[in-house]
């Protein structure tokens, strides 16, 4: 994209991030009002989109060639393992990038 | 200063977000300027934007020159859960008048947690009081990228792997939504959805896809979801 095309971007998103978090306080004032689907997605759909970008992120890598994307997937391991162990989010995410860093540029 | 005892208390209270926003904002400057964008930017976005997740794959919708209809739906997706955020803290925000769209507008992930788990202190003006925490936290989200994108943009190093940081982020968010919903079956969809369309889609649409995949999948098996 070319710098205006970025703004209009930054734009975009801007309203739209504000206008999500503004979106209780304009229409729903208490729980009981709130319609079922809008419930059930809020519920679900957070955990489905953290998914959906973790494949996201990975969406150049070339999974037929060699090395067939082993060091995303061992990257991805070494970061789940790391949270689960030291439970500290600054650590992992670290950590993990500076493992998948040496993977990349020593191997 | 009218409210010194209220910037103090905010002050001492922002500082476990100080650590994490400086470092997390740090790598997402230094991320921005690695694929030859503007340092500026880094400060701009965190002004007007101000979401962490939605920043670094901000980065994305550039490299893939995603259109502007793709880039609202997918933002909205991304940041949902935020709308949810507002609804305990609708009576918590009552009262604070011209404060009030600030404080909605500087609700995020790590704000909404701290705010949730203090208590109002009566001898505080409530609506200074949250005004300084919620000023600060952007206030460190705003350091941290500017000097991750000015250092990026000065210091040449091997960058590498470095667009990593965003996946890493997303597995450990991924692994704490699941330790509060305990439940696998929304994971299986976003893989199902996202592995469909990495495979079928061209990669400007891959995400826009998923999502539109993934609800179809969610509203079918509904049901099951629910009862797991």
């Amino acid at each position: 994209m070319n710098n205006s095309e970025i703004f209009i971007a930054i734009a975009i998103m801007s309203i739209i991030s504000y206008f999500t978090r503004a979106l209780p306080f304009i229409f729903f004032r208490n729980k009981e009002e709130l319609p079922h689907y809008f419930l059930f997605i809020g519920k679900y759909f957070p955990s489905i989109i953290i998914t959906i970008l973790i494949v996201f992120t990975l969406k150049d890598v070339d999974f037929s060639i060699v090395p067939y994307g082993l060091k995303e997937i061992v990257g991805v391991f070494v970061t789940a393992i790391l949270h689960l162990l030291f439970k500290n989010y600054l650590i992992s995410i670290f950590l993990g990038t500076v493992f998948y860093m040496s993977l990349v540029q020593l191997i | 200063m009218k409210y010194k005892n209220e910037l103090k208390k905010a002050f001492h209270i922002s500082i476990p977000i100080m650590m994490g926003y400086i470092v997390l904002g740090f790598a997402f400057g230094l991320l921005l300027v690695s694929f030859d964008y503007s340092w500026y930017l880094a400060p701009i976005m965190s002004f007007f934007i101000y979401t962490g997740a939605l920043q670094f794959v901000a980065i994305n919708f550039f490299n893939i020159k995603a259109g502007y209809v793709d880039i609202a739906i997918a933002s909205w997706f991304i940041n949902i859960r935020q709308a949810f955020y507002g609804l305990s803290l609708i009576k918590r925000f009552n009262k604070t008048g011209k404060l009030k769209p600030y404080l909605i507008f500087a609700l995020t992930d790590e704000t909404y947690a701290l705010l949730t788990s203090i208590k109002d202190d009566e001898n505080l003006n409530k609506k200074w009081y949250y005004f300084f925490l919620l000023f600060f936290s952007q206030f460190y989200w705003l350091l941290g990228s500017t000097l991750g994108a000015i250092f990026g943009s000065n210091i040449k190093f091997n960058t590498q792997g470095l667009e990593f940081s965003l996946t890493a982020l997303f597995v450990v968010l991924c692994i704490e939504q699941y330790k509060s919903l305990k439940n696998i079956f929304p994971f299986f969809i976003g893989f199902i959805s996202s592995i469909f369309s990495l495979i079928f889609i061209p990669s400007d649409k891959m995400l826009l896809v998923s999502i539109v995949v993934a609800l179809i999948l969610l509203f079918t098996f509904e049901r099951k979801i629910e009862n797991e």
